[in-house]
């Protein structure tokens, strides 16, 4: 009979290995999945994987990647901080709203400053405005031990109806001829985030992605700030032996994963996105959860983690342009990998023993 | 052939178990015998063999070879509940009780089919009173010392009527007065004829109660004797396999006052803890204070309370006059005190970091090994290195981590990481709990020392011997209480025990008895 043991010490060679390994078992799911469905699963996972990289519209394709990866890089890097001291925020996606209406909100409101201060006080607004709705969960949690998964993630729709009312509301375009939706940026160069260079999809985004991955690299490993987040989520009241104080570390991580989320809202909505609309945001938030994982809570595993989430993004779109494949068969997709992932991991802290003898 | 063997039938004979588990082997062709109603110690440090040897006996492990038999028969439990049918009963060192349940319901859960409720009640009164264990069978356990607990497991055993009784260290739990009691209880049984394998690493207790010694060591029986004709120096030898060193003290010259604790009343954080109740002392430099008490009397509690996890008013707390109860961990270190909790796996090192991340868990301050808050890993390696150089810690190197050390080597390394930074006040909850002779004789030798060079030491420890080996002056916590210090120089054990709180109401009851 086949039994789990707990290793003396957590495997390296799993600590590597499982995020290729969940990769590869998703894509053997997946295609099933997409065989079941009635498609060639291979040519799915070829438009999926390999079409944005190398096949015929890579050249635009190739761009699309790092647009995607950089709010989910920015976003995930902030939640692993949290995750690593057992803080878990999941409701990102309300923060990512909540940053960029903050960051919209500004600029518009001094619609049309030609002045160059306009985008620097934008993106510090945008930060501002996340780190508000992460501070709800953080304080609730603090000061009446609630339960920061359930308020964060409540939050999030909260966040949903306040961005329609935006849309429709208090940020809708005056020169709009009725339709939800707020100015577009690109039609307002001083605030807007534009392509710094176009073909690598890079904007201050993505800058800001790269480099705060480069920095909270550095926190968590040369840092006794990233010391303690790291002591807290392995061993509380080791935590507190050392001289955290919970209810700063929870303050800490949620404003610092609430700044990110908010601040990744914010490049999103005056680059890609352009403006403050009812669908604005498409669930950058909750993937980000998986770029997380995938990247095993370590900031350079991130940036790697991220590229591969935004490779089923624009992949999927791919697959469902050319080939009908739903929107809903990519979400499952990537759930699949988050799934894996977590099975696979087991084997980082424990390892299949046969049991001999006993029963 | 001694004498007790020839006198009774034998009723339990091992013979060449072996059992090896991934990496040791725990017991290795073991062989011993007990006569019916002899009471025999099975002797030897932590990590011995004793614990699997009984878990074997129990039908909780099952040996890879050798026999066993009971009473001529052949003898294999595949589980507890067949040794009890045969007759072997085991009260454990830690119990299975549930606090919110009364002793009779508690005692009803242990029987495959418990009889009704009133009963079972009679019963437990009526054996309860036939070996001088008082328990009422309506209490709540919650609301019970650890000694009565203890009771509880007994008679729980007692019920079955067992043929065999196994005692896993019972007296660790107890105060002086209530170890005397249990011993008579023990005594009783053993005339009616009921065999007890009695399982301790303290020497006069065995010599004090038991007939035949088994002493075990790395897993195998290295002698057999009659503990009545043996020095407990004897036996420790036989025991550790060298000869020991007892700890040299250094007079030193008390100096003024470095720790000061007054009126400190503060709830336990624990559930099911106990709040300190105005505990006042004071340690002077170079002075060791000893605390005893029997577990869960604020121990834990007064470790935090000093360390800085546990807040009170400034004034409550003092280092070298300097009010820093409000402070934090931190802020303590810096002013002075170091403290090594009980609970190594988790409190006083996370497990799954390396040591030199543990070495930094808390000598970070007092060891400057950060600069504008980034850590200095490669002064915190060669700190962690000169830990495990110094203090004999047994490791491949300072990169494994923490939970890969065996419990011995990991409080060797926690030692020192706090006994290493030059502190003026040290707190120690516990220091050789679990560490073998040698090292505990070691990590002793090491506190004296620190006292001797200045430093004012409070150690809580539940080992009397161990505080009287150390300590200067001695006090006992019970229910969140601090007797006022005495000096140890004098102290008889009598003395101590009525410090302790007695012996919970038992006293009565063998006086009647």
């Amino acid at each position: 009979m086949l039994r789990l043991e707990k290793r003396p010490t957590p495997s390296k060679f799993w600590l590597y290995a499982t995020p290729p390994v969940a990769v590869i078992l998703t894509m053997i799911a997946g295609g099933i999945l997409f065989a079941l469905m009635g498609t060639n699963p291979f040519e799915v996972i070829r438009t999926i994987f390999w079409d944005p990289l190398f096949g015929e519209f890579a050249f635009y394709l190739r761009g699309q990647l790092l647009v995607k990866a950089g709010p989910l890089i920015l976003i995930a890097i902030g939640l692993a901080l949290g995750f690593r001291a057992g803080i878990w925020n999941i409701g990102a996606e309300g923060q990512y709203i909540i940053g960029a209406i903050f960051g919209a909100a500004v600029g518009l409101a001094v619609f049309p400053t030609e002045s160059r201060w306009i985008f620097p006080v934008m993106i510090v607004a945008g930060a501002f405005g996340g780190w508000v709705w992460a501070m709800i969960p953080a304080i609730l949690k603090t000061r009446f031990n609630t339960n920061e998964i359930l308020v964060s993630l409540m939050l999030v729709y909260v966040a949903e109806t306040i961005l329609a009312k935006a849309s429709t509301g208090f940020l809708k375009n005056p020169e709009g001829m009725g339709f939800p939706g707020s100015r577009n940026f690109s039609s307002y160069p001083a605030a807007q985030n534009a392509f710094l260079y176009e073909p690598l999809g890079l904007h201050w985004g993505g800058v800001a992605a790269l480099v705060t991955a480069v920095l909270a690299y550095i926190l968590l490993t040369r840092h006794q700030a990233g010391f303690q987040i790291r002591l807290a989520g392995q061993a509380p009241r080791a935590a507190r032996f050392h001289g955290v104080s919970p209810a700063r570390l929870v303050v800490l991580c949620m404003g610092l994963s609430g700044a990110l989320a908010g601040l990744a809202g914010m490049f999103e909505v005056t680059g890609p996105a352009g403006q403050i609309s009812i669908d604005f945001n498409t669930g950058y938030g909750f993937t980000a959860i998986i770029v997380a994982f995938l990247g095993r809570l370590n900031p350079l595993g991130i940036v790697l983690a991220g590229f591969i989430l935004a490779l089923t993004y624009v992949g999927g779109e791919m697959a469902s342009t050319s080939l009908g494949l739903p929107d809903a068969a990519i979400q499952v997709f990537q759930g699949m990998l988050l799934f894996f992932l977590l099975a696979v991991d087991v084997l980082t802290n424990y390892r299949f023993r046969l049991a001999v003898g006993a029963h | 052939m001694t004498r007790a063997e020839l006198l009774r039938p034998e009723l339990l004979r091992v013979e060449g178990i072996t059992k090896a588990y991934p990496g040791v082997v725990a017991n290795s062709d073991v062989s011993f015998s007990i006569g019916e109603g002899e009471i025999h110690a099975l002797l030897g440090e932590n990590g011995a063999g004793k614990s699997t040897l009984v878990k074997m006996i129990y039908g909780l492990v099952r040996p890879d070879s050798g026999t066993m038999t009971l009473r001529g028969a052949a003898y294999q439990p595949g589980k507890p509940a067949e040794a009890r049918r045969l007759g072997v009963a085991m009260v454990f060192q830690h119990f299975s009780l549930f606090e919110a349940l009364n002793v009779a319901e508690n005692v009803a859960l242990g029987m495959e089919k418990p009889p009704p409720m009133r009963e079972l009640a009679a019963k437990i009164r009526a054996v309860s009173e036939e070996y001088g264990l008082p328990l009422d069978p309506s209490r709540m356990v919650g609301d019970l010392s650890a000694g009565e607990r203890q009771r509880v497991e007994i008679i729980r055993c007692l019920l079955q009527d067992p043929k065999l009784l196994i005692m896993d260290e019972p007296t660790s739990v107890l105060t002086p007065q209530e170890v005397e009691i249990l011993f008579k209880t023990l005594r009783q049984l053993s005339r009616e004829g009921t065999a007890i394998l009695y399982i301790s690493h303290k020497l006069e207790e065995i010599k004090a109660l038991c007939d035949e010694a088994t002493i075990l060591r790395r897993g195998r029986v290295v002698a057999t004797c009659t503990p009545r004709e043996r020095t407990a120096r004897e036996m420790a030898e036989l025991m550790v396999g060298q000869a020991l060193k007892a700890p040299e003290r250094r007079p030193g010259a008390k100096g003024e006052v470095a720790l000061g604790v007054s009126d400190l009343s503060v709830n336990s954080p624990i559930p099911f803890g106990t709040s300190l109740k105005a505990v006042s002392f004071t340690v002077a430099k170079g002075e060791v204070l000893g605390i005893a008490g029997v577990a869960g009397n604020g121990q834990d509690e007064l470790l935090l309370a000093l360390s800085g996890e546990l807040k009170s008013a400034a004034d409550k707390v003092r280092i070298a006059g300097q009010p820093v109860g409000d402070l934090g961990p931190t802020e303590r270190r810096r002013a002075g005190l170091v403290a090594a909790p009980e609970d190594r796996y988790g409190h006083a090192a996370a497990p799954d970091m390396s040591l030199v991340e543990n070495a930094f868990l808390t000598a970070g301050v007092r060891k400057g090994l950060t600069k504008h808050g980034f850590i200095d890993w490669g002064a915190t390696r060669a700190f962690a290195e000169e830990i495990i150089a110094g203090y004999d810690v047994r490791t491949p190197g300072p990169d494994v981590a923490a939970r890969a050390l065996s419990g011995g080597n990991l409080q060797k390394f926690l030692m020192g990481r706090e006994l290493m930074q030059g502190a003026s006040v040290i707190v120690i909850n516990q220091p050789t709990w679990g560490v073998d002779a040698a090292a505990a004789a070691q990590i002793r030798q090491q506190v004296l020392d620190r006292a001797g060079e200045g430093a004012a030491v409070v150690v809580i420890s539940q080992d009397l011997d161990e505080l009287l080996e150390v300590a200067d002056s001695f006090a006992v916590l019970n229910e969140g209480r601090l007797t006022r210090p005495r000096p140890t120089e004098g102290l008889t054990m009598d003395e101590i025990g009525l410090m302790m709180g007695g012996a919970h109401g038992m006293e009565v009851a063998h006086h009647v008895a």
